[in-house]
């Protein structure tokens, strides 16, 4: 049976050599169409897994509340800005009245210079409390956390990111040590473990956080703050919670809808949307390319057959004397097509991988190749050659052998 | 026991348009097994019709026609295929060799069909044995291309036969070939038929050639008009030993 397989495939191949330029020429189609399949799927689980990533590094059932509105840009990605709608009244009433939230802390942002002995650095400023790493999902690598008594007196003490603590304490251990900003001495009381590039491919480790009330009085001389984090308390009670906040806020702020609220709450899964979206209008667009090209590959693999089987009539009409039965023809031209398409793939696979790995190169959009993918992208290969091979190969089995025999 | 091929009545008409050709109108033929049959007849008179329908290659539109006592007018083609597989051999006018292939694969191809599913070795070994018979030991690796017409018949021949066939069709087998080379090709045929007992029929519109044969059966306009024994019967292996050796030997 295996050795019934293998001389079929042999008598395959031999075709196909036989005409080699025909043959590459004809896989073309095949090997683009193959191709997209796999850049596509490349695409697809290389966003989902960078989403999942980010969704893992922003911390799990988050919801965040920031001042200014979707609708006048540049107040809302951040709160960098000076948009004062914010205030700790809010964060509290959201504390109190909203049963799903499980950890809320208020957030006050800056960037300044940071000096330690003789090293220098500008980095990001986070004010907020104790609940920050919880909610951020974000342990730590040394010292501890920032205690409710700091919060609540505005002690000067901080935690550093891992960027942070390397730069300026090269080698040293940073806990007990002291650093100053905008000339006031922090004391260091933990370290947080590496987190890696966030959604932009900004360094989330470049950061220090501090007490948000010693960021608003001693650093920004600030009342407002710029930004609600909350975790819900279940990962179905991520929507309710966004609901909930966003009517308890229009009564706090006196608004009535997207259009005039002066504060934007999104979830963590909605950001991440932003960036899926760009993947799948990509996917979709190589999903055509794929589509069309297996299409027109199959089509190319349909006449290529068609001529080899009016070509080779009286081959065909001499192994049908010899004994050849209708599925004996039937198989070696299917076999011969599937050949075709088939190698297609394989180049198609590998054209496809190089295409994704450029991608990621070239544009830094994620992919991810998968075996899943690989094995997608042959069996769509395989099935075209089936599919288009089929008809050519009926009619070389149908052949009356006399008339194929006699046939010039 | 029953002749290896009888046919009873055996017509064949060919439709061409609205136009109907009878191309044989009731033939009745017997040919005992190991028999040495030459048909010969004018062109158009049937025979290669005749040929198809014996080599189940066509199917009659009327008669009968029982191989080895078993009438086979109306089996389906994969039947049909495999019985042209193990009981009949072909050869052509035109060889029909697979181009590009070597002499050895061309002698195998029939060994693909068979169903035994023999290993690759065991049917290298047959064909290799069946071009040493018919005189190729040494041009087993060539292409048709690189071979000559008579050498090219042998190896069709020798493909004829890998299977081990009861029967070996020959359709104007030196059509395309020069005297001495026709000697050659009858004297493997008339050598399988003497020493292997392997039934021929031999078709030609040459009564020269016909006369290899033991027996000769003429056709006109699609009916058998003769059929007697050859009364002197040519050998030509006694032929050729009296024939100045060639300058190029095979
Ligand atoms: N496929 C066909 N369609 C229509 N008519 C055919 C077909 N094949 C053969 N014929 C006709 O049948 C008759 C017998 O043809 P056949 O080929 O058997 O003759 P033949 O004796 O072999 O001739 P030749 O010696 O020239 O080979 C001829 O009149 C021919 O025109
Ligand atoms: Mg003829």
């Amino acid at each position: 049976m295996i050795a019934e397989a293998l001389s079929i495939l042999r008598i395959a191949f031999r075709a196909l050599a036989r005409n080699k330029v025909r043959s590459a020429l004809t896989a073309l189609g095949v090997i683009i169409g193959v191709a997209s399949v796999i850049a596509m799927i490349a695409l697809g689980s290389g966003a989902r897994a960078a989403i999942d990533e980010q969704i893992q590094s922003t911390g799990t059932n988050v919801v965040f509340v920031s001042a200014g509105s979707h609708n006048r840009p540049g107040a809302a990605h951040g709160g960098m800005g000076s948009v004062q709608t914010l205030t700790l009244e809010d964060a509290t009433a959201i504390r109190e009245q909203v049963p799903t939230v499980a950890y809320l802390t208020p957030v006050v942002r800056g960037r300044a210079q940071v000096i330690a002995g003789s090293q220098n650095w500008n980095t990001s400023i986070e004010g907020a409390d104790e609940s920050y790493l919880t909610i951020r999902n974000w342990p730590l690598a040394d010292g501890e956390n920032l205690s409710p008594r700091d919060v609540l007196l505005a002690d000067k003490v901080c935690l550093l990111g891992d960027t942070v603590a390397r730069t300026l304490f090269p080698g040293e251990d940073p806990v007990g040590q002291v650093l100053r900003v905008k000339n006031l001495p922090f004391r260091v009381i933990g370290v947080l473990s590496p987190k890696g590039q966030g959604q932009w491919g900004q360094d989330q480790d470049d950061v220090v956080v501090a007490p948000y009330t010693t960021i608003q009085r001693k650093l920004l001389g600030i009342t407002f703050i710029h930004q609600i984090m909350i975790s819900a308390t279940r990962s179905d009670a991520v929507e309710r919670t966004a609901v909930d906040v966003t009517h308890l806020l229009r009564q706090r702020h006196r608004t009535s809808g997207p259009e005039d609220d002066d504060f934007s709450v999104r979830t963590v899964e909605e950001m991440a949307e932003t960036r899926s979206q760009l993947a799948q209008t990509m996917s979709g667009l190589l999903m055509s390319v794929a589509s069309v090209s297996l299409l027109v590959g199959g089509i190319g693999i349909m006449n290529i057959m068609l001529v080899s089987v009016t070509e080779r009539t009286r081959e065909i009409g001499l192994r049908m004397a010899v004994g050849a039965r209708t599925r004996d023809i039937l198989s070696q031209f299917l076999t011969e097509a599937v050949s075709l398409s088939v190698l297609g793939g394989v180049a198609g696979i590998v054209l496809g991988v190089a295409v994704s790995a450029a991608l990621t190169r070239v544009l830094g959009w994620p992919t991810m190749i998968t075996a899943g993918a690989i094995l997608v992208a042959f069996v769509f290969a395989a099935a075209v050659g089936i599919f288009f091979g089929y008809y050519p190969a009926r009619k070389a089995a149908d052949l009356d052998p006399i008339d194929a025999l006699r046939y010039e | 026991m029953a002749p290896l091929i009888q046919t009873v009545g055996l017509r064949k008409d060919y439709r061409v348009g609205d136009v109907i050709v009878p191309a044989l109108r009731g033939v009745d033929l017997e040919v005992a097994g190991g028999g040495f049959v030459s048909v010969v007849g004018a062109s158009g008179s049937g025979k290669s019709t005749l040929m198809n329908i014996l080599g189940l290659l066509d199917q009659p539109t009327g008669g009968r026609y029982l191989l080895s006592g078993e009438d086979v007018s109306a089996l389906d083609r994969d039947r049909r295929a495999t019985l042209r597989n193990r009981t009949i051999g072909f050869v052509f006018q035109s060889f029909n060799l697979l181009a590009r292939t070597s002499a050895l694969e061309n002698v195998e191809l029939p060994l693909l069909y068979d169903g035994t599913h023999a290993t690759a070795a065991d049917r290298h070994r047959r064909a290799r044995a069946l071009l040493e018979a018919v005189g190729l030991g040494s041009r087993v690796d060539h292409t048709p291309a690189q071979l000559s017409g008579g050498q090219q018949q042998r190896v069709a021949i020798a493909r004829a036969l890998v299977t081990g066939p009861r029967l070996l069709l020959a359709d104007e087998p030196t059509g395309n070939l020069d005297s001495r080379t026709s000697i050659e090709i009858m004297e493997i045929l008339q050598r399988l038929n003497r020493d292997d007992g392997l039934t021929v029929v031999l078709i030609t519109h040459e009564h020269d050639i016909a006369e290899y044969g033991e027996r000769n059966v003429v056709f006109r306009d699609g009916r058998v008009v003769d059929d007697q024994p050859v009364s002197r019967r040519r050998d030509a292996s006694a032929e050729l030993q009296a024939l100045p050796a060639p300058e190029e030997a095979a």
